[in-house]
């Protein structure tokens, strides 16, 4: 554990900022944002404030000049409050490049703008419900692998029903679904049932076949996205580059 | 027409274009953006016999898409779609006007759809109607996330939208070509969300609502819109070139379409010039869903096949169809209205 104000060897606080980026996700995609290689560059340096490798800078790509400004804003945003968590940390530059908003996305960020801030005129909220949009989709697109993992181990579709988190195995992705959920605010005692909605809820029975196979139509649309958005991050930059 | 182990396929390549994507046209580095994204698709998805220049992809010539198109790609009718884009070109990307000078050099093999945008307000209605009258419209192509000023984009839902899609049904334009885009206003929603089309496919039964890129990135919320709405249709522009990279992946995509839709409301498209018609034609009639998702997914016979790569688009715009293609399928009238 390290302390504010703490000396660092500047190899492990930039590990240790690779391992905070590691946590922000594509909204959109559900990935990390180091694993689908959008962390151009990662550098740390010295600042008047903190002293040597006090400050961490960050260059984010992305797969297209025009990938949605809600979605880049997001990880530019998120990116930006994990680093500035880390403990000796006192300045974090993180710089979208090669996208149409990306000026008014980073001096949006980095000084706290919001995003009614940044785009002024042009949205009548923050990103919140978007967000949560996309969690929701995550966390259908997540109950499908673990119910398909559970059928191909002899479960039967009517039994999924009954099914508690408890009984689903680690290697289900059963960490995942608790992730998921927690990130919608949904239970995760291990006596909670698996197969439940949005809210939480249990499906009801006539429901379940549709809301198994809409789930289905969830995961096979994000990672088909996930998929195509990487092989457009390689084309446009002609590389599998990244700081790793 | 594609010819292949004694079938006959019909082809209508549902969405094409010519564009003018070349620097000279470009207003400014969104037009540079967006024709270097659009080059970036193409480079992605294309076997590498079929990429071109930067330089070519921004300004290829009529000949090149005549000879793409009709000589190798096997079409027998190709839909333009424009888009206008006059915010990032300067004579515009793809307008109809451009499109309509091709057609009329080549009678009979193109279709020109035209394009509306509710943010013209009453001027713009008048302008639908003159477009309609002059090129004969069957169909618009709406792109959601244009840019207009200071506006980078419009919903189907708001009230101006409804005006038009009231004029295209008075002047007779039924099909209705959505294309969604990464912006909108408001810049907070999800621009690719498609539940707009859900609520216009309500309202307006006697229009045809054809999703581009079944709603691609946002495959999920098409399905489930086009399973409740009958006049929504899926165009598979986008989704065909993954068939050669990604075949396990596009027989998912297309699993999925006939498991919330059916084989009758789904379109063929090559996008071109982003890609070209004659691999994605040869590829698609060769294309099995892989035996372990047969189980689930079923099976791409010839009757589905030749309904997708034309007899579904030539129903939704009166293309008459050469007996000869129809003659061997089976079941019930999959082409009703095509006159043959």
């Amino acid at each position: 554990m390290t302390t504010a104000g703490e000396r660092l060897d500047s190899g492990v606080r930039s590990e240790l900022a690779w391992r905070a980026l590691g946590q922000v996700r594509d909204p959109e995609l559900d990935e990390p944002i180091t694993d689908l290689l959008f962390v151009r560059e990662l550098a740390v340096f010295d600042t008047d404030a903190g002293g040597p490798d006090s400050g961490v800078s960050v260059r984010l790509r992305l797969p297209t000049y025009f990938c949605a400004p809600n979605f880049a804003y997001l990880m530019v945003a998120d990116a930006r409050d994990a680093l500035r968590e880390l403990p000796g940390v006192v300045e974090v530059q993180v710089r979208l490049e090669d996208h149409f908003a990306a000026e008014e996305i980073n001096a949006g960020v980095a000084s706290d703008a919001g995003f009614t801030g940044s785009f002024p005129g042009e949205t009548t909220d923050e990103l919140h419900e978007l967000r949560r949009t996309f969690q929701r989709k995550a966390h259908f697109a997540c109950l499908d692998r673990v119910c398909r993992h559970l059928i191909n181990q002899g479960w039967e579709i009517d039994a999924l029903a009954d099914v508690r988190l408890r009984e689903v195995p680690e290697s289900a992705g059963r960490e995942g679904l608790l992730r998921r959920r927690r990130d919608l605010g949904l239970p995760t005692g291990g006596d909670d049932l698996v197969l439940v909605d949005d809210h939480g809820l249990a499906v009801p029975t006539r429901e379940r076949a549709k809301t198994l196979r809409f789930a289905q139509a969830v995961r096979v649309s994000l990672e088909g996205n996930s998929a195509f958005c990487r092989g457009l991050l390689s084309t446009r930059y002609g590389d599998q580059e990244g700081p790793r | 027409m594609y010819h292949k182990d004694g079938e006959q396929y019909f082809v209508v390549d549902s969405h094409i274009h010519f564009w003018d994507g070349g620097p000279s046209n470009q207003k400014n580095r969104y037009g540079e953006g967006f024709t270097g994204c659009f080059y970036d698709y193409h480079r992605n998805l294309s076997p590498s016999e079929y990429v071109w220049s930067l330089e070519k992809f921004g300004s290829y010539t009529e000949q090149d898409l005549v000879h793409d198109l009709f000589t190798e790609g096997y079409v027998d009718k190709a839909i333009f779609q424009p888009t206008y884009l006059t915010d990032f070109y300067i004579n515009g990307f793809n307008t109809t006007e451009r499109n309509g000078a091709v057609v009329e050099n080549h009678p009979g093999k193109f279709i020109v759809n035209g394009a509306f945008d509710p943010r013209d307000g009453e001027g713009g209605l008048e302008e639908l109607e003159r477009l309609a009258a002059r090129w004969g419209l069957k169909g618009v192509k709406l792109y959601t996330a244009e840019w207009k000023g200071e506006s980078k984009g419009y919903k189907l839902t708001d009230p101006w939208s409804y005006r038009y899609l009231e004029k295209c049904e008075q002047l007779g334009i039924r099909n209705i070509h959505i294309h969604k885009g990464p912006t909108i206003y408001p810049l907070n929603r999800d621009a690719f969300d498609v539940a707009d089309v859900d609520d216009v496919a309500t309202a307006f039964p006697n229009l045809n609502f054809i999703v581009e890129h079944v709603g691609l990135p946002r495959l999920e919320d098409f399905c489930w819109i086009a399973t409740q709405e009958p006049n929504v249709y899926g165009g598979l522009a986008v989704v065909m070139p993954f068939i050669q990279s990604r075949p396990r992946y596009f027989a998912k995509v297309i699993g999925e379409l006939l498991y919330w839709l059916d084989e009758n409301r789904l379109t063929f498209a090559s996008d071109y010039a982003i890609w070209q018609p004659k691999w994605l034609v040869e590829k698609f009639v060769d294309f099995q869903i892989p035996e372990d998702m047969q189980s689930e997914y079923g099976v791409l016979t010839p009757d589905i096949k030749k309904k997708i790569l034309g007899l579904n688009a030539a129903r939704l715009y009166d293309i008459e169809v050469p007996a000869a293609v129809t003659a061997s399928m089976n079941g019930s009238a999959p082409v009703a209205t095509v006159s043959i």
